[in-house]
């Protein structure tokens, strides 16, 4: 049930964000009229109303999905495969090259992504979409690798993964038939769990002024465009948020339906 | 039934793991596997027999290459088993395969028990296609399951079927000899006998050579041509198991025994209740190593201090004890 409407909420999602030149009235970046039309609430013409550059905010929002769904995802790819090829490598290995990662792991994971993001972007002359990609997946693998790495070590013990070497099984057939498809699960559940979390991370980063450059609309630049005007125009601010909202929600209950949905004494 | 000549033998094997104690601790060895020789002949059943952490399973994983042992040597039928590697290796893993003792634990939960059953002749490119499909089938009618289970997960099975399936996963590969470690130790006791049953036909029929091992000395009594007694990592009875099981000479044999029912309300029993537990494989003590619970009249310094070889007590019996 749940992995029925997480799936349907993020097909929509997806499809919105396909679709949304053909679906958005205006163009995103178009200012529509200066004079009368800036931080008008919503209406039949502007149903989640404009804002303060005089931008409608439906076809902005529609916009912003492109962008902050592409990043979400890629960044979610590029951490899912860093992850579960150190995890992969740590939980086979053992022994010192174990320890030298997983230490390196603990590093990254006691210091606060947000920082280090922060200081890495500023880097960067100008924040370009894939720099975001690239340090928010570049940042978001050391929680995966350490469950893949946890899993391959319990795996790794298993009977079945015993049977297999006694029968004669390479370590590449162990390793793709034995230990990983017992480690996908998890991993898809974080993945998907994942993209909920970096939408909301990408947000947040366009709210403090690090994201994507205006005029492109992204979810979060659209808040930072309300933050000064939350009492005045909250429907700003309001209209990216619940977005962010919706895909939070639905790629935690896709993530939710697939854990149960993966396990197959529950199926 | 079977010549003597050793067909497999196991000289002074010793597996130790090690054991890091405390947070900083040094590692410090666990004696599992100590001086273990054997010798066992083609188409006999050697029940390998003794409490859990006695090293029955480090021993049963060396046989087959699982663990490498520290010292010693393993030779199966002329060949060193420790000095095999790449071709050889799997030569090997051909001709002697091990049944697990959890039937859930050994078949991996994502496989269809069909696949499992047919990886062993993927691995060794033994049929492929339409030819492994049956050959699939034929081991599944052989181990007694319906051949139509192999879509099935292993956990839509019940653990004797899942047994069965371990079973003839471990026979796909055409093996002249099974380890078996606890084979029906996590079944039902009707059930054991089933597949006890079907190890006894699967043994006559493709004449294998059985390494059994098992805590429980009825079940070694129905399957087993010898027996060794294993305590702490060592061997400390071995021979026919007609005169071990009849007249065992190690006091360690003799409690073992006692505790076994008999089925015979006539005979009088004296049950020997050992005191305390098996000491810790990480502080094996001096001298005998069942001194500490040993219930023998005659115990004395000598126990306390020296070691006792594993002696010839009676023709082709042997017990490590200097009293027996």
């Amino acid at each position: 049930m749940r992995i029925r409407l997480g799936l349907a909420l993020v097909l929509a999602l997806v499809a919105l964000a396909l679709f949304a030149p053909l679906l958005a009235p205006y163009p995103p970046a178009a200012q529509l009229d200066l004079e009368t039309l800036r931080n008008v609430p919503p209406s039949v013409a502007h149903p989640f109303g404009t804002d303060p550059y005089s931008r409608d905010l439906l076809s902005r929002v529609l916009h912003g999905a492109r962008l902050s769904l592409t990043i979400a995802l890629l960044a979610v790819a590029l951490a899912v495969t860093v992850g579960t090829a150190i995890g992969l490598a740590s939980g086979w290995a053992g022994g010192l090259a174990d320890t030298v990662l997983m230490r390196l792991v603990d590093a990254g994971l006691a210091v606060p992504k947000i920082f280090i993001v922060l200081v890495v972007l500023a880097l960067w002359e100008k924040v370009t979409v894939v720099a975001l990609i690239a340090i928010l997946g570049g940042t978001g693998w050391f929680g995966v690798s350490r469950i893949v790495r946890a899993e391959v070590r319990a795996a790794r013990d298993r009977e079945y993964v015993a049977a297999a070497r006694a029968l004669g099984a390479s370590a590449r057939r162990v390793v793709l038939r034995h230990v990983l498809p017992n480690v996908a699960a998890p991993v898809i559940v974080i993945a998907a769990m994942g993209v909920g979390q970096v939408v909301l991370l990408e947000a947040g980063l366009a709210y403090l002024g690090v994201g994507v450059p205006q005029p492109t609309p992204s979810w979060g630049n659209i808040i930072a465009d309300g933050q000064h005007l939350l009492l005045t125009a909250p429907w700003v601010a309001t209209s990216a948020g619940l977005a962010v909202v919706v895909t939070v929600l639905a790629f935690s209950l896709l993530g939710d339906g697939l854990r149960e949905h993966l396990d197959p004494r529950t199926r | 039934m079977s010549d003597r000549t050793p067909w497999l033998v196991v000289e002074r094997l010793r597996k130790t793991f090690p054991v890091a104690r405390g947070m900083f601790g040094r590692r410090v060895p666990l004696y599992a596997v100590t001086d273990v020789s054997l010798a066992v002949a083609r188409g006999e059943t050697l029940g390998l027999v003794g409490e859990s952490g006695s090293g029955k399973t480090t021993l049963a994983r060396c046989l087959v290459r699982l663990e490498t042992p520290d010292a010693g040597r393993i030779v199966y039928d002329g060949t060193d088993v420790l000095a095999l590697g790449g071709a050889a290796l799997r030569a090997f893993r051909r001709r002697v395969q091990i049944v697990f003792q959890d039937p859930y634990g050994s078949l991996n939960p994502r496989l269809r028990v069909g696949a499992a059953v047919r990886e062993p002749l993927e691995i060794h490119r033994l049929a492929r296609g339409q030819e492994a499909h049956d050959r699939v089938a034929a081991l599944f009618a052989e181990v007694g399951l319906d051949p139509a289970y192999r879509d099935r997960f292993p956990h839509e099975l019940s653990g004797g079927q899942r047994q069965r399936v371990g079973i003839a996963r471990a026979l796909a590969v055409g093996p002249e000899c099974l380890v078996l470690d606890e084979p029906v130790s996590a079944l039902d006791v009707s059930v054991q006998a089933q597949v006890l049953a079907l190890l006894r036909d699967l043994q006559r029929h493709r004449g294998l050579t059985y390494v059994f091992i098992a805590h429980d000395l009825a079940v070694v009594r129905q399957m087993a041509t010898r027996v060794a007694v294993m305590y702490l990592g060592r061997i400390v009875e071995e021979g026919p198991a007609d005169a071990v099981l009849a007249t065992p000479r190690h006091p360690y044999t003799v409690a073992l025994l006692s505790a076994v029912p008999v089925p015979d309300p006539a005979t009088q029993r004296r049950r020997i209740v050992l005191p305390g537990d098996p000491p810790s494989p990480l502080a094996p003590p001096p001298g005998c190593p069942f001194h500490p619970r040993c219930p023998h009249p005659q115990k004395d310094d000598r126990c306390r201090q020296e070691l006792p070889a594993l002696d010839e007590k009676a023709p082709d019996q042997r017990a490590r004890c200097h009293y027996a």
